[in-house]
């Protein structure tokens, strides 16, 4: 069932695989900031379990990366440096107060969860199986920060203010979701990934939907396309710093 | 030695096997075993190797290399020497693949089993759960994430009942 790819195909896919995973790795690691610091014990639980799910589907991009080039996904996502990850600005800017980690997260999880959905029918088995498996988990995000996002747009006027304020700080960044890779153009004529511009679509009447009709919260804001995906903001250096820094300590720890 | 017995013998050890691992509890809940969760995929005999095909749960599940040494481990201990233990993501797991013995048990156990999978996955609403203590629909949900992955938390409107719900996936 799976094409087989030809030399451009193999390099395109391989640079998409490594930008999906990292968008993941480092969203993970700014949820898992709040542990021990969320407003609520269950949500401290549930960013937490977030984060774990967005490590396994980082995972699994990367075990797809791995057979097309023979990377070890460990040393992939803890030993490059900052320049070297092409996570989107999005994910990496601090984790800021709950409101902007609610808004960023349920922005992710809805465009996660469409692309998702979309790429389950790539004609690339591996890559539709690995979608079919993560779609199941990104459901249970998106209703948790949806409902958050909800709650707190219809709170209080202070959480009202700051869920609005986040969505202005945010949405600008939202575009480079929706960038695509250098080759990604051909692989989405092969059917091995799906269109984004399709998905950006899907993704846009669903945020109207949720963030205007049902949170009232004002969508004033456009969102550019950023720089490309190369290019990141000054708070990735120190984050990797803290995440990669047991890795880089102890470089052939196995088991513990 | 081509014969008639030849396929008898395979096939009562592969109902061995089967049986061992249905020995093996899911490490998270007990009470069940992995293959009442439907994770044990296939399981073949060739030659002295036994080759075990499992499906995780969820992705990121930190059980995950518990279970695969629980599956070589359960295998060994029946004096196979050569296991091999494959996972494969095809077709993707559902909650749908616990079987009905075992829902009865979670359920005992005071963990409401997984409502229908179904196929609309995204949707911003939570699935219908019963109260495993008193079987009523009148149920909050607390926390969309609990102990593991696996499982939501709710309170029963009606007895009053805090209790976990196993994810619909």
């Amino acid at each position: 069932m799976s094409a087989a790819l030809n030399e451009s195909q193999r390099e395109a896919l391989i640079r998409k695989l490594t930008a999906l995973a990292d968008d993941e790795i480092i969203l993970a690691h700014r949820d898992g900031e709040w542990t021990g610091h969320a407003p609520i014990l269950e949500e401290d639980i549930a960013l937490a379990n977030i984060a774990q799910d967005e490590l396994g589907h980082a995972l699994l991009y990367l075990g797809l990366r791995s057979e097309l080039d023979g990377s070890d996904p460990d040393r992939v996502a803890m030993f490059r440096k900052a320049a070297e990850y092409t996570n989107t600005r999005l994910v990496e800017l601090p984790k800021g107060d709950w409101a902007t980690t609610m808004v960023r997260q349920f922005l992710y999880d809805a465009y996660e969860a469409l692309w998702l959905e979309a790429a389950a029918q790539s004609t690339y088995a591996p890559l539709a199986e690995v979608a079919q498996k993560a779609l199941r988990e990104e459901k249970f995000h998106l209703q948790h920060t949806a409902l958050w996002v909800e709650r707190l747009a219809l709170g209080t006027e202070e959480s009202q203010r700051r869920t609005q304020k986040a969505l202005e700080e945010l949405w600008p960044y939202t575009a480079q979701l929706f960038q695509t890779v250098e080759g990604e153009a051909e692989l989405v004529e092969a059917g091995i990934l799906p269109d984004i511009a399709a998905v950006r679509v899907r993704w846009e009447a669903l945020m109207v939907r949720h963030l205007q009709d049902k949170c009232a919260l004002r969508m004033s804001r456009e969102a550019f396309p950023g720089p490309s995906r190369e290019n990141h903001t000054e708070h990735l250096a120190p984050l990797l710093a803290t995440m990669q820094k047991v890795a880089r300590e102890v470089p052939n720890a196995e088991v513990w | 030695m081509e014969k008639d017995g030849e396929p008898s013998t395979i096939d009562h050890q592969l109902s061995t096997i089967w049986a061992a691992l249905a020995q093996v509890p899911d490490p998270e809940i007990p009470v069940v075993s992995i293959v009442d969760m439907g994770m044990v995929r296939d399981v073949q005999i060739d030659g002295e190797r036994v080759s075990v095909t499992f499906t995780p749960t969820f992705s990121g599940c930190p059980a995950l290399h518990v279970i695969r040494q629980s599956i070589e481990d359960a295998v060994r201990a029946l004096g196979v020497q050569d296991v091999e233990v494959r996972s494969t993501l095809t077709p993707p797991w559902t909650t749908d693949w616990i079987n009905a013995d075992a829902r009865e048990r979670l359920r005992q156990y005071g963990i409401a089993p997984p409502a229908p999978a179904g196929e609309g996955l995204i949707t911003l609403e939570a699935e219908p759960t019963r109260c495993p203590r008193c079987g009523s629909f009148d149920v909050n949900l607390t926390a969309s994430f609990g102990s593991t992955l696996c499982k939501r938390l709710y309170v029963c409107g009606s007895c009053k009942e805090p209790f976990e719900g196993f994810k619909s996936v």
